[in-house]
């Protein structure tokens, strides 16, 4: 064992070519100078400049020359490359090359939640937030994983640890087997982050939208401690520090990358995007980000769609993904947009043919090299060293067999730090063509056929069947061994040498009597089939808005209508308008009245048909990204579903098929003081941000109850603070007194004079607080949560104690027990209609509560908090007539002008009245009745929602998937790989959902 | 101090106290009120519309009966002689059969987040035995709410495992669950593997994958029907009471319910256990639409759950379960209407309603939620539509049964008992409105 090791020991200094300058030599040292010219070959000298028949000269690892004509100075080992092609290596950026996995300390399972940090030392209280690793730190050199990266051409990587929400920094490092002194380029080069928790243990942020408020909070802690240095803490001292560096920010997909430029935006980043791969589905807004992306070309493989029923578990997204991703980097490109391309998450083989894909479907081969070399090399700011051949920069660069887009390119050698790595052995001998055989006297036709890896070796025979010959090949060697006739059971054993179109031996023929042989090329030419011919561009269908289906191929754009002859709900004081003509002009309301023109635009015939303005639904969690609640902590203030809106989210369409036109995206109700709203007009199709309505005031979610106190949450939810309805007065005492101090620091510290503020510091920002802040000084409006009445009533006490008010209680099952109450207060309730018995707080939930709240004088409404029954909110608001007697059109506005009323949107929604929205339902019925129809929905005078274009839409939408099934077959036919059929996983958000969602190991 | 306080509160203490108590009294009676005395005379319901549930309508109809059977349903001009009967002038208003709710959990769990409360899930995988009846709870709070928008009687089923248990159907007028049952014992519930599976729970999805037991799991069906039936053809010294609970379905004096939603799920159910002279019913029904040959060539009805739902898939026809009725309507397949939920299936005709938008005819609407209802769960020779010599369950609508806005349930009958539809929820709506109209308010 000993001896071994020794052996071991041996063997690695001796094989090891330059020896460390530092390090002691055990042994002979064997310095050696790594003078090498290249020569004949074809050389990117950058991923634009192409040099044919070219030399280039490398000296110690580095560039000595590369040109035309050069003089090869003595002394240099000259490599003829006739006919190949040398390229600068490319540069991969999304890796964790040589950097091992922080250690989990997460216990599967349900357990108490952990509130703060276990790491020891003064690092933050956040163990997603590790700004202060540095990759070189723990940089190991590990061959196996850089040979994989080696073969199919890369030449050095920006290694990070992919672990956590900020991951601290990245290291520059070469390829090559040598030791960890030599290979780094530049230790920090770089800075990372994600949305994603990854290992750690800790409960906070159990959300995107915590992630991104940890990431705000965080940076303003950082401002704070530069200023203050009030304690030690290393994390924020790092993060200070690494704010010189490119910002890299992981993304799971195309939303992600707008929300991380959002987010850089209110700090004053512009962070690089690590994307998914599926920025063609959203390219004006990624462009308009203006960040640099790293993207994937690990394009999906083929659905097994050969049973209907099976293929019926794919959707129509993720047929068109895989028919279009491969276009992706051409359509970036086309846009304009900086990208390096990525082959992390994939395997080495697919990379070239994928790369190549790309290049099909039209991405350039110059933007290709580009994306692979000087992009990725200015990114990691390492653009002196790498990303070109240039004298001085590091001799990194591969050979290839031909022009690496074409098919039958291989990367013959790849040389790391002016060292060879010999990737293909075979690479020189393409022995394919057709030869004569001389096997002893006998003459044969003989093949050298297939594909240039794997060829095939066949006798051809006059009946033009063929003879299959084994071959194999060692380095120069051959050995071919045939039947004479397929009957035959007898073997030709042949052995011999290759030359120059000439193949030469002995062997033994079937008797065992030793014979000569040869076979000379007679032609290139090689019979068998040739590859079907790929070459031209492939067609892909349409990109839709949102990537979905019933998407738009083309915006929708404000009309001109004229609704001729209907029964009008005014919402005003004009009550039920019979026989009236609404007239939108320019997304708004125009005129209301009797014998209209149509001012140019179109005329719809709504004899016998109703128009409302649109339902606005009080209490919505459609439309919402990685998790509705952020359940971690009592009071989350500083988190806002604003920040996660999925405009890409099919129930937005289907709402609209119920006559919706805006939602207030709730948070949910986990905590006593939730998160931010999202309040959306429903503009299918648009971004996120184009969705949401601007300038609304900002609402919050509160919660109180059964959900905050965690009773229905299992055994192991009994740890976190409240568990009684005692202990949530307590929570709302603490947050509110907590706020009025901080802002009295403020005060004082704004009334100081300029040297006691210099000499003060500012007091540190906190996002939380300063939510907290706007709710006592009602700048921003609260949706509070709530189901028994004493609950109801203590909370409006403490908002009376703060001096403010309750804008909203919602669900609020028991309002009609504390109305008169409520009504003093001048809060509004939105509630269920007739939702109860689902748990114990609801036992005395009544379905006619909206009707005695109405009649109290309670602002009241009706809301879904569920995606199907918020398209028949219409049904909802008619069960106020049904339970109480409320009158129909009072009822009616209980979805759409007392919401309105309650989101501070009524002087702009909520009724028809000249100048407001277009916001505009036409029913084929009376609106409250179950027979009625949304037959088109109109949201700033865009017609988002049309039942007759639907069902065009809907015959569209089979002969799109049909189409892209058979090519899919199709393709699976000719060889492409496949993956069983897996309908996506899709959420449907209720209030009480608190699961972590971005955790990197509970899935 | 406070003992002072106390006195001179004393009186008013006492008095509210009184007032308290009974408040509490005649909530906790109006919760769950009193089923009604059998019918003592004749009764005529004249001027209303009526609807029988078998497509016909009468206007200005006269329905009468007597000693719980229906004895008359004509015009109201028919009518001359109307001695000798109540007579309840109903004139404007709709009469519709009693409506039936198959596939329903009620009186098996009050609220459902509370555990004590829940007695619809036995332990185990095959249980036959299992009988939802004697669970069943007469005293439910819930049920008066169902009960007021017209809901009369119901399928009372077990959940869980591959065989949940044993069904019955059940009056929602009733002492204890003895005088509720209508039919005991009505069906055996089987729940059918799933073709494509969610390992994930609903809080957190995982994609959707192939289900790689399914073999297996119909196999193991397989061979306990098979064993099940040899069980039946003999008698047995050791009696096995999950077998005893089977024979049933063999004798056809059960039905077998079979919960499937998936296409293939279907067909393969409908398919496999034909082998078996047994009736089956396919419950659940998502896809039913798109298997409807092969249930129609086995005559294998469907209880569809439930119009009010989103579409699976997001490429589906938006409104694809609201009119998936009406896809088995026009398919000429056997259906009725259910719904998921419990406290919740009061919205059972709305569910119809819904349906009746999206493509069935009112009357068909109505049918899905009686006549049709009652065939499938085999007691429509006494119940399920208004006709002469059936059981006198009917309700009287304000307007449309199917409209929310029009649809308030004002009398009932159960075997022509009147049916106090007073509720726990009409009692605290009483209590805070007499309160506020005491503060003038």
């Amino acid at each position: 064992m000993k001896k071994a090791l020794i052996a071991l020991l041996f063997i690695a200094t001796f094989f090891q070519p330059f020896a460390q300058t530092t390090f002691p030599v055990n042994g002979t040292h064997d310095q050696r100078e790594g003078k090498y010219a290249f020569i004949n070959s074809t050389i990117y000298k950058d991923y634009q400049t192409k040099l044919e028949n070219a030399t280039l000269i490398i000296n110690d690892g580095k560039v000595e020359a590369i040109g035309q004509n050069l003089n090869i100075p003595k002394g240099t080992i000259i490599k003829d490359l006739k006919g190949k092609f040398i390229y600068p290596s490319f540069i991969e950026l999304d890796s964790d090359y040589g950097i091992s996995p922080k250690k989990q300390n997460r216990s599967k399972g349900r357990h108490a939640q952990q509130q703060i940090s276990k790491i020891d030392g003064a690092y933050n209280w956040n163990e997603a937030i590790t700004p202060e690793f540095n990759a070189h730190n723990e940089f190991t050199v590990n061959d196996g994983a850089a040979k994989k990266l080696r073969t199919i051409g890369f030449g050095a990587v920006l290694a990070h640890r992919k672990d956590g929400i900020a991951r601290g920094t990245g290291v520059v490092a070469t390829l090559s087997n040598k030791n960890e002194h030599e290979v780094v380029v530049k230790e920090i080069a770089s800075s990372h982050l994600s949305f994603n928790k990854g290992t750690s243990p800790q409960a906070y942020p159990g959300s995107l939208m915590g992630a991104i408020a940890l990431i705000k909070q965080t940076q303003y802690d950082a401002d704070w401690y530069a200023k203050t240095h009030e304690e030690t803490n290393l994390s924020l001292e790092a993060w200070n520090n690494n704010k010189k560096l490119p910002q890299i920010f992981e993304t799971r997909d195309r939303l992600e990358v707008l929300r991380a430029d959002k987010l850089g935006d209110e700090l004053g980043v512009q962070y690089v995007f690590k994307t998914n791969g599926d920025d063609y589905q959203r390219v004006e807004a990624i462009k308009s980000t203006n960040g640099k992306l790293i993207i994937p070309i690990d394009f999906p493989k083929a659905y097994d769609v050969h049973d209907p029923y099976d293929a019926m578990s794919v959707d129509l997204s993720q047929l068109k993904h895989w028919e279009m991703a491969p276009a992706n980097p051409a359509i970036l490109e086309k846009n304009g947009i900086d990208f390096a391309i990525t082959a992390k998450n994939m395997s080495s083989k697919d990379f070239l043919g994928n790369l190549r894909k790309a290049n099909l479907c039209g991405l350039s081969r110059l933007q290709a090299l580009k994306s692979l070399t000087k992009i990725p090399a200015d990114i990691a700011g390492v653009s002196d060293q790498l990303g070109s051949l240039e004298k001085g920069k590091i001799a990194n660069f591969f050979v290839s067999t031909l022009d690496i887009f074409e098919p039958e390119a291989l990367i013959a050698e790849n040389w790391v730090n002016g060292e060879q790595y010999v990737i293909t052995e075979k690479a020189d001998a393409d022995l394919r063509g057709t030869y004569d055989l001389l096997v002893d006297s006998r003459k044969y036709k003989f093949v050298i056929g297939g594909g240039l890896e794997k060829p095939k070796f066949n006798i051809m025979l006059e009946d033009s069947s063929k003879i299959k010959v084994d071959a194999k090949i060692m380095s120069n060697l051959i050995t071919l061994n045939y039947k004479e006739s397929k009957k035959d059971t007898l073997q030709t054993r042949l052995s011999g040498t290759i030359g120059e179109s000439k193949l030469e031996g002995k062997g033994q023929a079937v008797d065992g009597s030793w014979i000569s042989w040869n076979a000379v090329k007679v032609s290139d030419e090689f019979d068998e089939k040739k590859k079907k011919n790929k070459d031209k561009e492939p067609n892909y269908g349409e990109v839709t808005y949102p990537f979905l289906p019933y998407g738009w191929t083309s915006k929708p754009e404000a009309q001109t209508v004229l609704f001729k002859n209907a029964t009008v709900w005014t919402n005003e004081e004009d009550g039920i308008l019979e026989s009236t003509d609404v007239l939108i002009k320019n997304g708004k309301i125009s005129k209301v009245g009797k014998g209209l023109s149509a001012e140019g635009g179109i005329t719809v015939d709504a004899t016998g048909k109703h128009i409302t303005c649109g339902i606005i639904d009080e209490h919505s969690h459609i439309a919402i990204s990685r998790g509705v609640n952020e359940c971690t902590q009592a009071v989350t203030a500083e988190v806002s579903i604003g920040d996660v809106i999925n405009s890409e989210d099919i129930n937005i369409y289907r709402q609209l098929s119920g006559g919706v036109v805006a939602s207030q995206l709730l948070h949910g109700s986990c905590n006593p003081v939730g998160g931010r709203s999202g309040i959306i007009k429903l503009r299918w199709g648009f971004t996120p941000e184009e969705m949401k309505i601007k300038d609304a005031d900002g609402f919050i979610k509160f919660a109180l109850g059964e959900n905050v106190k965690r009773s229905n949450f299992g055994d192991h939810a009994v740890e976190r603070f409240p568990q009684t309805r005692m202990g949530v007065e307590q929570v709302y005492m603490d947050a509110f007194t907590r706020a009025r101090e901080y802002e009295q620091e403020w005060t004082s510290y704004n009334k100081m004079s300029k040297k006691d503020k210099a000499k003060k510091g500012a007091p540190r920002r906190d996002l939380e607080l300063e939510v907290l802040l706007e709710i006592i000084n009602s700048k921003r409006f609260v949706s509070c949560h709530s189901y028994v009445q004493s609950e109801i009533n203590m909370l409006m006490k403490i908002a009376e104690q703060f001096d403010f008010r309750i804008n909203t209680f919602t669900h609020i099952l028991e309002g009609y027990k504390v109305a008169d109450k409520m009504k003093a207060h001048g809060v509004a309730g939105s509630t269920f209609s007739d939702w109860w018995a689902y748990k114990y707080e609801v036992i005395d939930a009544i379905p006619y509560n909206g009707a005695i709240m109405h009649e109290q004088g309670v602002l009241t409404g009706f809301n879904s908090d569920d995606a199907e029954m918020g398209r028949r909110l219409n049904q909802e608001a008619a069960k106020a007539v049904k339970y109480g007697g409320v009158s129909e059109e009072e009822a009616w506005k209980f979805v759409t002008l007392n919401p309105a009323k309650m989101l501070h949107l009524d002087d702009h929604m909520g009724s028809i009245k000249v100048g407001k929205d277009a916001d505009i339902v036409l029913w084929s019925d009376h609106p409250l009745s179950i027979y009625a129809k949304a037959e088109q929905t109109y949201i700033d005078g865009m017609k988002l929602f049309d039942r007759a274009e639907d069902l065009e839409k809907r015959k569209q939408i089979q002969e799109e998937r049909n189409r892209i099934v058979q090519k899919m077959l199709l393709a699976i036919e000719n060889g492409e790989p496949t993956q069983k059929p897996k309908k996506k996983k899709e959420k449907l958000y209720h209030c009480d959902d608190g699961e972590d969602e971005i955790c990197g190991t509970c899935e | 101090m406070l003992l002072e306080k106390f006195k001179i509160n004393t009186l008013g203490f006492f008095l509210a106290i009184g007032y308290w108590l009974l408040a509490i009294n005649s909530i906790a009676q109006a919760s769950v009120p009193s089923p009604g005395k059998e019918q003592s005379e004749p009764v005529l319901l004249i001027g209303a519309t009526a609807h029988i549930g078998n497509g016909k309508v009468i206007e200005n109809a006269a329905i009468s009966f007597e000693k719980g059977k229906i004895t008359k349903v004509v015009s109201a001009e028919q009518i001359t002689d109307k001695s000798g009967m109540k007579v309840i002038d109903v004139s404007g208003k709709h009469i519709y059969p009693g409506l039936i709710l198959p596939v329903s959990t009620l009186g098996l769990v009050e609220i459902g987040a509370v555990r004590p409360t829940r007695d619809f899930r036995e332990v185990g995988d095959f249980k036959p035995h299992v009988r939802s009846l004697i669970a069943y709870n007469t005293d439910s709070k819930v049920i008066p709410t169902v009960r007021s928008n017209g809901i009369l009687l119901a399928q009372i089923v077990p959940q869980g495992g591959t065989i949940p248990g044993t069904s019955s159907i059940v009056e929602f007028d009733a002492w204890n669950w003895e005088d509720a049952a209508y039919k005991a014992d009505d069906a055996v519930l089987l729940n059918w593997p799933a073709v494509t599976v969610n390992k994930g729970w609903w809080g957190e999805p995982q994609d959707d994958e192939q289900n790689d037991q399914y073999t297996q799991q119909v196999n193991k069906i397989v061979a306990y029907f098979e064993e099940a039936q040899a069980y039946s053809q003999t008698s047995h010294k050791e009696k096995n009471l999950r077998f005893e609970a089977m024979k049933g379905l063999f004798d056809k004096s059960k039905k077998l319910n079979i919960q499937a939603n998936q296409s293939r799920a279907i067909s393969d159910a409908v398919n496999t256990m034909s082998r078996f002279d047994i009736d089956v019913v396919i419950t659940g029904g998502r896809d039913s639409w798109m298997v409807t040959d092969i249930l129609k060539q086995k005559e294998v009805p469907v209880i569809y759950i439930q119009p009010h739902n989103l579409p699976k898939l997001k490429e589906d026809d938006i409104d694809l379960p609201y009119k998936t009725p009406a896809l088995l309507q026009k398919a000429g397949v056997k259906y009725c209407i259910g719904m998921s939920g419990s406290w919740d299936q009061r919205n059972l005709p709305f569910n119809a309603g819904t349906a009746a938008a999206y493509g069935l005819s009112k009357e068909e609407a109505l049918s899905a939620i009686t006549l049709n209802t009652a065939e499938i769960l085999g007691i429509d020779k006494t119940v399920g539509s208004l006709e002469v010599g059936k059981d006198a369950t009917i309700i009287i609508s304000k307007g449309d049964v199917l409209d929310m806005r029009t649809s308030i349930i004002e009398q009932a009958f159960v075997r022509g008992r009147v049916v106090d539809l007073d509720d726990k929820q009409k009692a605290l709506y009483r209590k805070f409105s007499e309160k506020y109209a005491s503060e003038g308010n």
